[in-house]
């Protein structure tokens, strides 16, 4: 039992803390306002290797575990989610997929321009009709010859419109449900993929989310990633992996509304004495502090065991589960101890509130969540 | 980062737990109706090296909530023994006291009370009223204590008085006295919601006679040497609080799937799945707190980090132990009213949690506080 980071991981923290706070924190209410996806931040990822964290180095990633990258999400969270949300998705859900069940041809093609940032990811299984219900899923591929014929529609998909390599899950044998449900690579040019509209969001604004639009799109027989109607093995494996990113970045969130309503809460005065003199200021921050790190631990435990090769479904499920209702609990608490200037749009915690509601929702509602750790349970 | 537990630690652990389920589980519901633990069962305790204050910290832990999953009572009084007693007594104490108790209250299995609380004296301790006067070679202790946990059955007890009147808390100093001594008498049993075997009493002191060589530490150190054991105590109790709060997600695991209603088990009704999903989630979160602050103190009980993971882990545990209790008896339905089922016990027991060795409005206070440093 040995619960602190190693120095190397300090070093990583801070490192990533430094480079979040000097060159994502300036522009993120501004792109948040504008709903503006952070391009001219893409290159300076993909040269700190965050756009292929856990991507070996042999495909061109920066090879760390899930530690390391749970600890990555949270630094750039906790100044901007919608950064996190984009590294989070990009790494976690296509690099994740293609590496847990690409070809060897299929990694060496495809992740090392992933790595650097050339291209970035996207993964579709969402539909206008099927969220977590992926058995009800209607897009469909067929095979043609050498071709894959994939026809249907996604929704809500994260860098949908600009990414340039996506994972999309179709079903190849409609009658199966679940267990007829194929992963395929779609590379941006492919004809017959068409980006539908840009979503407006409630946070994470600055994030790409689009729908998108399969019109008779062929892709390659070699396309096909993982075997032939077991693509949702693969799903619920890279959702699982995904939801630690979750987690993290939720605990991200919660961070950034401690860090700012503690600085508030010394600066700001009231009848004479600061508000952080105030019982009821410290009660709220003692809270925050304590379900922070709490979630934080949660998060790391099942990064550890998904290092250790260990089962970590249920832990994973809680870790997302309860770290995305701290964090919207403490930025409901940061904008309460900023009073009405929280509520001003001039304020981070304003923007973290918004994005904090996304955690409960994005890799599986809290529903979903409790659905997965009671079943794990009732075994 | 290793969340695993070592395999000496997982060795205590696995003793614990067969002692729990094999001597305590079968006996543990009537004899906290005795309102007493019996001193065979505290030899037992003795015997499995769970007595004292050697044990590596983390294995002590894991240890507790084994206990604590079956009778919170014993482990109560376990903790009070080593981290409130034992621990103070070898870490400030001179060499003679150490040579006279410790063996005492580890082989001997003699059991060690603290008394520190007063009827208007709790997480205050600048209310403490009980006053130790100078008086030759000794000193001579007047005062009357509360919420003395095995205060009937202790042979050692660590008391807190004034030394210094004048000076508040920063007045106080701790004695090591025997109960035996004329003068210490025992007076009321705290009749108590839970933790009814634990005997918590008060305990009246009338010019009871202490010598000048049973003082703790120097004098006037007294708050310090509080301050300095209510960390290893919030962690105890933090993990008394994982342990019911397991018990309760276990016994409730077990209800749901067994209890049919409207033609199926209630464990497929979503409202039963909700409870038993967040008990379970907000259990581990807790149980990570208390080994992190467990896991701290292991590797260094000078570390700065101490104060703060202490605290979370009382605060979090106790009130999440509070919430599983709830769930639990909610999920047994009018059976967990019943005595006849432990949840009814777990129920009233982890209520303890959130009071006792501070409540949770003074862990916030501390947290807060640690906070600001930073």
């Amino acid at each position: 039992m040995h619960l602190d980071l190693s120095e190397e991981q300090q070093l990583l923290k801070q490192a990533i803390r430094e480079f979040a706070v000097g060159e994502i924190a300036p522009g993120a209410a501004e792109r948040d306002e504008h709903a503006r996806f952070p391009s001219e931040l893409i290159p300076k990822l993909a040269e700190q290797g965050l756009l292929g964290i856990m991507v070996p180095e042999a495909y061109g990633g920066a090879g760390y575990d899930a530690l390391s990258n749970a600890i990555i999400l949270e630094e750039l969270a906790r100044v901007d989610a919608a950064v996190a949300l984009l590294v989070g998705s990009h790494n976690s859900l296509c690099s994740g997929h293609i590496l847990l069940a690409g070809t060897e041809e299929q990694k060496r093609r495809y992740l090392p321009p992933l790595a650097r940032g050339e291209k970035l990811g996207a993964w579709g299984l969402t539909e206008p009709g099927s969220g977590s219900d992926a058995g009800a899923m209607r897009t469909r591929a067929e095979l043609d010859g050498n071709e894959w014929v994939i026809r249907g529609d996604k929704q809500f998909i994260t860098q949908g419109s600009t990414a340039g390599t996506y994972v999309i899950m179709a079903s190849t044998n409609p009658t199966q449900g679940t267990r007829g449900i194929s992963a395929f690579i779609v590379e941006r040019e492919t004809p017959g993929l068409v980006v539908g509209k840009l979503e407006k969001k409630l946070g994470v604004r600055a994030s790409d989310t689009a729908a998108l639009h399969f019109d008779d799109m062929r892709v390659p027989k070699g396309n096909l990633l993982g075997r032939v109607n077991e693509g949702f093995k693969d799903v619920l494996a890279v959702l699982t992996a995904a939801r630690i990113g979750m987690a993290a970045i939720a605990v991200g969130i919660a961070q950034g509304a401690l860090d700012e309503a503690l600085n508030y809460a010394k600066r700001r005065r009231q009848f004479g004495k600061p508000i952080l003199e105030y019982e009821a200021i410290q009660w709220m921050l003692a809270d925050m502090a304590t379900e922070s790190e709490a979630a934080r631990l949660m998060a790391w435990h099942a990064a550890a065991l998904r290092d250790a090769g260990e089962p970590y479904l249920r832990i994973a499920s809680q870790a997302k589960l309860y770290s995305s209702e701290v964090a919207v609990r403490s930025t409901s608490k940061a904008i309460q101890i900023h009073g009405g200037y929280g509520y001003l749009k001039d304020s981070p915690v304003e923007r973290f509130y918004r994005d904090a509601k996304l955690c409960e929702i994005g890799e599986g509602t809290s529903e979903v969540q409790r659905m997965v750790i009671a079943r794990e349970l009732f075994r | 980062m290793d969340f695993a537990l070592s395999e000496h630690q997982l060795e205590v652990q696995q003793k614990a737990h067969e002692f729990a389920t094999s001597t305590i589980a079968p006996v543990a519901a009537d004899l906290d109706r005795s309102g007493a633990i019996p001193p065979s069962i505290i030899g037992e305790v003795a015997d499995l090296g769970l007595l004292g204050c050697e044990l590596d910290f983390v294995a002590y832990v894991s240890a507790l909530i084994e206990i604590s999953k079956e009778w919170a009572s014993l482990a109560a009084v376990i903790s009070v023994h080593n981290s409130l007693v034992c621990y103070p007594i070898s870490r400030f104490g001179d060499a003679e006291q150490k040579k006279k108790y410790l063996p005492m209250l580890r082989e001997r299995k003699q059991l060690g009370c603290y008394a520190f609380a007063e009827p208007s004296a709790g997480s205050d301790a600048g209310a403490i009223r009980t006053t130790a006067d100078a008086e030759g070679e000794d000193f001579v202790l007047n005062g009357h204590k509360r919420f003395v946990t095995s205060g009937r059955q202790a042979r050692v007890a660590i008391i807190y008085a004034l030394t210094d009147p004048s000076k508040g808390r920063d007045g106080l100093s701790a004695f090591i006295v025997d109960t035996y001594t004329p003068g210490f008498s025992v007076g009321e049993t705290n009749e108590m919601l839970g933790l009814r075997a634990s005997e918590a009493v008060d305990v009246i002191l009338k010019d009871c006679r202490v010598p000048a060589s049973n003082l703790l530490g120097g004098l006037n150190e007294g708050f310090a040497i509080a301050r300095a054991v209510v960390e290893g105590g919030r962690i105890d109790i933090a993990a008394q609080a994982v342990g019911i709060g397991e018990a309760c997600l276990e016994q409730s695991i077990a209800k749901a799937k067994d209890r049919q209603q409207f033609g199926r088990p209630i464990s497929e009704f979503e409202a039963i799945q909700w409870m038993i999903a967040d008990m379970s989630t907000e259990i581990d979160a807790a149980r990570l707190l208390t080994y992190r602050a467990a896991a701290i103190r292991a590797a260094n009980p000078g570390d700065n980090r101490l104060t703060m993971a202490a605290a979370m882990a009382k605060l979090f545990a106790s009130e999440a132990a509070n919430r599983a209790a709830y769930n639990a008896l909610q999920i047994f339905g009018g059976h967990g009213y019943l005595t006849e089922y432990p949840v009814e016990r777990y129920f009233r027991d982890a209520r303890a949690m959130t009071l006792y060795e501070e409540t949770s409005e003074i862990e916030r206070l501390v947290i807060e506080r640690e906070l600001e440093k930073r």
